[in-house]
């Protein structure tokens, strides 16, 4: 017992050190979206603003057509994930159970599209969407990602884990194959879609590249982009309602967390019970 | 209720022939055993019966129907595993109706069918609990349960008690040969435990290498083996068999025909000293080498100069320093095979009938 006292110690200061770095920041962002213009330059900074100003999110919201951002990023981010379920699962499956001519090479074709960033392809992808006349609306938005390699490959290494003598007593149940992803592999794979769900959320929830890339009008952008418009105002940054607009951003993502969490650790601590 | 037959069945896998040209008939109703080592091709034969495995040659019948083309959920034909393969995110009672979903049984005929199977496999009180969280013999019993509950014409078992402890398995082999009694079913079970094979079949198959050695009922194989594999898979300890040149030195009473000669451990009888003379029996002087004490029965092992054998004896147990012993093997006890290995059935029958005449 003495023996391990210094370890433990060690192991919480190291604990403690990481979790004040990452949260250092994210404290920092809550405290300035409540406080006033002043505050925000003074130094040493303040920790605790005087009074919790919440006009600073009103004044964020009212800014722009924020109703608007927040519609748009729920209706991308959502149907990016319901497009990408309905893509990634039969091809996870497919990668997964069956041999079929080129099955090797269409993996690796698929694999290979995981080392291609967007950035390197958004000009071709933008000439297919204007060519299709969908530029500045929410299907440029959602298209491009309707599938995902990593998706494909995290569901498929999971999927071959289901032992096959399960798939052999659901076809002797006379279970169709259709039936047989639905209550069988999504149910023995339920951590990796959440994890890949949530996953997928925060990419295109946060994303910011590729709405200012392919929208130019307030009705098909979303909410990182009216943020950023926050930092445009005259007379230098507003650092308080910058803030604010930021909170407005992530507090979706923590409440997604937050119920996800109980989810997660269910479905982890589900599948280690053999 | 349905008869099995199987038409000069093979399966390749590449190049390798794992179950080669078989013909077999499961009689409906029956208790069939297939019995073989390991890798001899039990289940793979199982597996083309319930069709998860295409034959590569020949045709499978169940009564009058060629199913070679009926995919599994429709040949009527449930499959117990050897690991259970029950669904684990399902409840017991989830895993039973999961084929009477896919059947498109109405709801209100599935839950009177569900705790009917519940109550004779005794899951009442289970029925909304995960598999994970029951015991070995508790799950058997909801795989029982999900392949009873769909009332097939055959029941396939591929080694399903072997996950379990042996008092637990006695236990199952007992309700299970109670089951196919009380349900009349084919029940086509598969194991590599002989003495399951013995107790419960009333039909063995013995395979070896994917060919049938013999098909007879229990009784049978074990009286009249077919050739040397048979009769050295079936009893424990296996049979002891020499080759006839071996064992001529110590005999006049057999003619050289026959090129291998075997007796059933049982068979023989032990002493410490040395018999009368008898035309009846063969004796065979050799040391002891190791004695197991099993309560009711003993097993030796003797070092004799034709090769070791084993003896089993009834009897209470020698003294381990009676180190020079006499077996006597009675000649009506000799089991005779030819050079291929098949019973030499002439030969038997003459031996024995030149018995009585010398017994006269
Ligand atoms: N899918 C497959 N591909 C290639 N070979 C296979 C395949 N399935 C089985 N085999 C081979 O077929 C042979 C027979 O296998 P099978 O599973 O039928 O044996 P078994 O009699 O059931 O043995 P055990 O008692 O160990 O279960 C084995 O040599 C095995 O390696
Ligand atoms: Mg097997």
């Amino acid at each position: 017992m003495k023996s391990r006292l210094p370890i433990n110690i060690i192991n919480g200061a190291g604990m403690i050190i990481v979790v004040v770095l990452f949260l250092m920041p994210f404290v920092w962002m809550v405290s300035t979206s409540f406080k006033t213009l002043g505050e925000t330059m003074t130094f040493p900074p303040v920790w605790f603003p005087d009074q919790f100003l919440w006009e600073n999110f009103i004044k964020a919201w009212n800014s722009g057509p924020f109703l608007r951002y927040f519609f748009n990023s729920v209706v991308v981010t959502f149907g990016i994930l319901v497009l990408q379920f309905c893509t990634i699962i039969p091809a996870a499956y497919a990668f997964a159970r069956y041999t079929f001519k080129g099955d090797r090479f269409f993996f690796g074709l698929t694999m290979i599209t995981l080392m291609i960033p967007p950035q390197l392809i958004f000009l071709p992808v933008y000439l297919q969407m204007s060519s299709w006349g969908l530029l500045d609306s929410l299907w440029a938005l959602i298209l491009p990602f309707a599938s995902s390699a990593f998706g494909i490959f995290l569901l498929r290494q999971s999927f071959k884990q289901v032992p096959e003598e399960l798939l052999e007593a659901a076809r002797l149940d006379e279970a169709s194959e259709g039936k047989i992803i639905l209550k069988i592999m999504i149910p023995m794979a339920k951590p990796v879609l959440i994890t890949f769900a949530l996953f997928s959320f925060i990419t295109h929830w946060n994303d910011y590249f590729w709405p200012l890339v392919m929208t130019t009008s307030d009705s098909a952008r979303t909410l990182p982009l009216g943020i950023s418009k926050l930092r445009e105002v005259e007379g230098g940054v507003a650092w308080n309602i910058l803030m604010a607009g930021n909170m407005i951003l992530v507090i979706p993502i923590l409440i997604v967390f937050f119920f996800a969490q109980r989810q997660i650790i269910r479905a982890f601590v589900y599948t280690g019970v053999k | 209720m349905a008869q099995i037959t199987l038409k000069n069945v093979s399966k390749r896998f590449d190049d390798e022939y794992v179950v080669n040209n078989m013909n077999l008939t499961v009689k409906d109703g029956s208790f069939t055993v297939l019995v073989g080592p390991s890798g001899c091709g039990k289940s793979t034969t199982l597996r083309m019966i319930a069709g998860l495995e295409q034959v590569s040659e020949g045709e499978i019948w169940v009564d009058d129907e060629c199913v070679n083309d009926v995919s599994p959920g429709k040949r009527d034909v449930a499959m117990v595993f050897q690991n259970y393969a029950l669904y684990p995110t399902m409840t017991v009672k989830g895993n039973i109706e999961f084929g009477l979903t896919n059947k498109k049984v109405p709801k209100k005929e599935r839950e009177s069918l569900i705790n009917d199977i519940a109550s004779i496999v005794g899951l009442e009180n289970h029925l909304y609990k995960k598999p994970q969280t029951l015991s070995g013999g508790q799950r058997q019993r909801v795989a029982l349960a999900r392949a009873m509950v769909k009332k097939p014409k055959v029941f396939i078992l591929d080694e399903p008690l072997s996950n379990l402890d042996a008092k637990l398995r006695s236990q199952m082999r007992t309700e299970l040969i109670q089951l196919h009694q009380r349900l009349g079913t084919t029940f086509i079970y598969v194991t590599h435990d002989q003495v399951e094979a013995m107790s419960m079949g009333d039909e063995i198959v013995l395979l070896n290498k994917g060919e049938i050695q013999q098909n007879d009922s229990p009784m049978n194989v074990y009286h009249y083996p077919v050739n040397v594999f048979s009769a050295e898979f079936i009893g424990t300890p296996a049979m002891n068999v020499f080759l006839m040149e071996k064992i001529m030195p110590y005999t006049s009473n057999i003619d050289k025909d026959a090129h291998y000669v075997g007796f059933r451990p049982e068979h023989a009888a032990i002493l410490t000293t040395q018999p009368y003379e008898d035309s009846h029996c063969i004796t065979l002087q050799g040391q002891l080498l190791t004695r197991e004490t099993l309560g009711s029965e003993t097993i030796y092992q003797i070092k004799h100069r034709a090769g070791n054998f084993t003896v089993k004896s009834f009897l209470p147990p020698l003294e381990e320093n009676n180190k020079n012993v006499f077996v006597s093997i009675p000649y009506e006890k000799l089991y005779f095979f030819d050079e291929n290995k098949e019973q030499d059935r002439d030969h038997h029958w003459k031996q024995a009938s030149s018995l009585t005449v010398e017994g006269m």
